[in-house]
């Protein structure tokens, strides 16, 4: 038991060193590559003017972005696949990160997003919760994971197909250009400005995925022996829905829909902590964190001709993650 | 068998369950109507009846998991069903018919959820909730396996481990549906020593039971339900009768003192 405990506590010290490790490599990697200490310098304030532009404007903000999305994706699949009792949970698969994204296009399309700087965050946020609502209700009448993602799937279409009509109809190429990359999913061009928009939503997220983390353990019974061994399943369900809603809203308010990060860092996270939702909940945050940054750097590295959507790139290496996953279960937890 | 179960006795107390009058419906369907009963420490109740009489639904109902349409469920004179989740389960434990665990945890983890009402977090149990546990995986002989997973274990195995984590709540009440359900004769046995253990030990315990053999071994008392009502409550002696067995089963047996057998259908 000693080892069980020891393990995870030094296995999230070693995932966060790495998470610095690779923020910083973010910031010394790009289309001109800096040593070392000059970025040391520009983050300390005492670099020239374009290193610090380049580093403290341009690199940083957006490898903080891509930590930010995946760490709240990873804490949000995390804590989902507690809920759900299902590895296959996620809020890409669930189709709250497509909701939020149509919501947020929308906001673009209306205008909106030029009469407050919050009407984009706020969309994608009420989206997500509106879907991961939707979604736990699902779960109420259902005991059936694969009823779940039916409707997750469901709902990813739909929310697809009014994107494309949004698209279809979008007034001008430059709308055109926004809706897609929203789509696709992106952290370029990211600014302070943008993470300071989604930090309240993403930290509150947090703080109630947080204090739903040791209700995770007891559903690994199931919900009636959960209730039998005292948990409050309707306080449970109500801070897992709105802590993820807003933690993938304030993600997709950064970078527009990015999937499957929520399912491949709770999946290689879980064998680590004895199978315990609530003690994946931290590692998955920060190996999720951990693997967009590094998804980041590829995207930024890679000669195309027109830069990699990093939402593109971890769709690439997660579907076929989770395809996986899903072949390796037997049918016996449905 | 079950010598070596030494849980501390300290926290129990005499006043138990108390059940008067419950009705229980589900979508405009009454379930369960008019149901009294009581359970108090030293008793172990078993609750007999064909499949759809109304068991599940009553122990929900009295463990407050399912609320009434009229009477009500105490423990200690208070509601079940609108007392706080946590402090219930740290009087009564409630184990419902398994289902498959989400996860393959290891057998410590699963046996320490018992200790959940008691704010126990897992890999880091505290001193009362790690003995509590240690007490448990002994009580139910499991230290050989606490560090196994349970996605490897025998259905035997599986019922131990839940037994365990009844007990490791340490709460003076415990209410079990079906707990030897498609148990071979062996472990049937070795989970109702187990409960009587607990009974012996001060504890108090409704299990329901298919096995009218069984029920008539162990309990001392047997509650009989039939669509929906409880129809007989009373020690097998007065209660197990060849005209109840008909009555409540459709079939027909022979009692011998407490030696049960079925013949066949009526």
């Amino acid at each position: 038991m000693k080892a069980s405990a020891a393990r995870p506590l030094a296995g999230s010290a070693a995932l966060a060193l790495a998470c610095l490790a690779a923020l910083f490599a973010a910031c010394l990697l790009g289309s001109t590559p800096m040593e070392a200490e000059r970025v040391l310098a520009a983050l300390l304030g005492q670099g020239s003017a374009g290193d610090q532009l380049v580093v403290t404007h341009i690199r940083l903000p957006r490898a903080l972005s891509a930590f930010a999305v995946g760490a709240a994706l990873g804490a949000s699949g995390a804590a989902l696949q507690g809920l759900l009792r299902n590895p296959l949970a996620e809020p890409g698969v669930l189709g709250v990160s497509a909701t939020a994204s149509l919501a947020a296009t929308a906001a673009l399309y209306y205008g909106y997003a030029a009469t407050s700087a919050w009407a984009v965050p706020t969309a994608a946020i009420a989206g997500a919760l509106a879907a991961t609502a939707l979604i736990a209700l699902a779960a109420l009448r259902t005991a059936s994971a694969v009823t779940l993602i039916l409707i997750g799937v469901g709902l990813s279409s739909f929310a697809g197909a009014t994107m494309n009509l949004l698209m279809n109809l979008a007034p001008n190429p430059f709308s055109l250009a926004d809706m897609i990359n929203w789509m696709l999913g992106s952290v370029a061009n990211r600014s302070f400005l943008d993470l300071a928009f989604a930090a309240p939503f993403l930290i509150a997220g947090f703080g109630l995925l947080l204090a739903a983390k040791r209700g995770l353990s007891a559903l690994t019974l199931g919900e009636e022996a959960a209730s039998g061994a005292g948990l409050n399943l309707r306080r449970q369900r109500l801070l897992v829905v709105l802590g993820a809603g807003l933690a993938t809203g304030a993600a997709v308010s950064i970078a527009g829909v990015i999937g499957f990060v929520g399912i491949v860092a709770p999946h290689i996270v879980r064998p680590m902590v004895d199978h315990d939702p609530a003690r994946s909940l931290l590692p998955s945050a920060l190996l999720g964190g951990l693997i967009l940054v590094l998804a980041d750097i590829g995207v930024r590295l890679v000669p195309t001709a027109s830069e990699l959507k990093l939402g593109v790139v971890a769709a690439l290496i997660g579907a076929p993650a989770f395809i996986w996953i899903a072949m390796q279960r037997r049918s016996v937890h449905d | 068998m079950m010598e070596g179960r030494s849980t501390s006795t300290a926290n129990r107390d005499a006043s138990g369950l108390a059940v008067s009058g419950l009705r229980l419906m589900a979508r405009g369907a009454t379930l369960v109507e008019a149901a009294s009963f009581g359970l108090r420490a030293g008793e172990l109740i078993a609750l007999l009846g064909p499949n759809g009489a109304g068991k599940t639904t009553l122990l929900r109902g009295a463990v407050g998991l399912a609320r009434p349409a009229a009477g009500w469920a105490r423990i200690e004179g208070e509601d079940t069903a609108t007392m706080a989740p946590s402090r219930r389960a740290r009087r009564l434990a409630y184990l419902p018919q398994t289902r498959p665990l989400a996860w393959p945890s290891p057998v410590r983890d699963l046996v320490a959820l018992g200790r959940f009402a008691h704010g126990a977090v897992l890999g880091r149990l505290r001193g009362a909730d790690r003995a509590a546990v240690e007490r448990a995986l002994a009580a139910c002989d499991l230290l050989q396996l606490a560090g196994r997973s349970t996605a490897t274990l025998s259905g035997g195995e599986l019922a131990r481990v839940h037994c365990a984590r009844a007990f490791a709540a340490e709460a003076p009440l415990l209410i079990a549906d079906e707990p030897v359900a498609e148990l071979d004769p062996y472990h049937q046995f070795r989970v109702m020593e187990l409960i009587r253990a607990f009974v012996a030990d001060g504890g108090g315990a409704l299990v329901v039971l298919h096995d009218v053999a069984l029920a008539s071994r162990y309990a001392s008392r047997l509650i009989w339900m039939k669509g929906g009502r409880i129809v007989a409550d009373g020690p097998p002696t007065t209660t197990l009768t060849a005209a109840r067995l008909a009555d409540i089963y459709g079939v027909r047996g022979r009692i011998d003192g407490n030696r049960v057998e079925i013949e066949g259908p009526i």
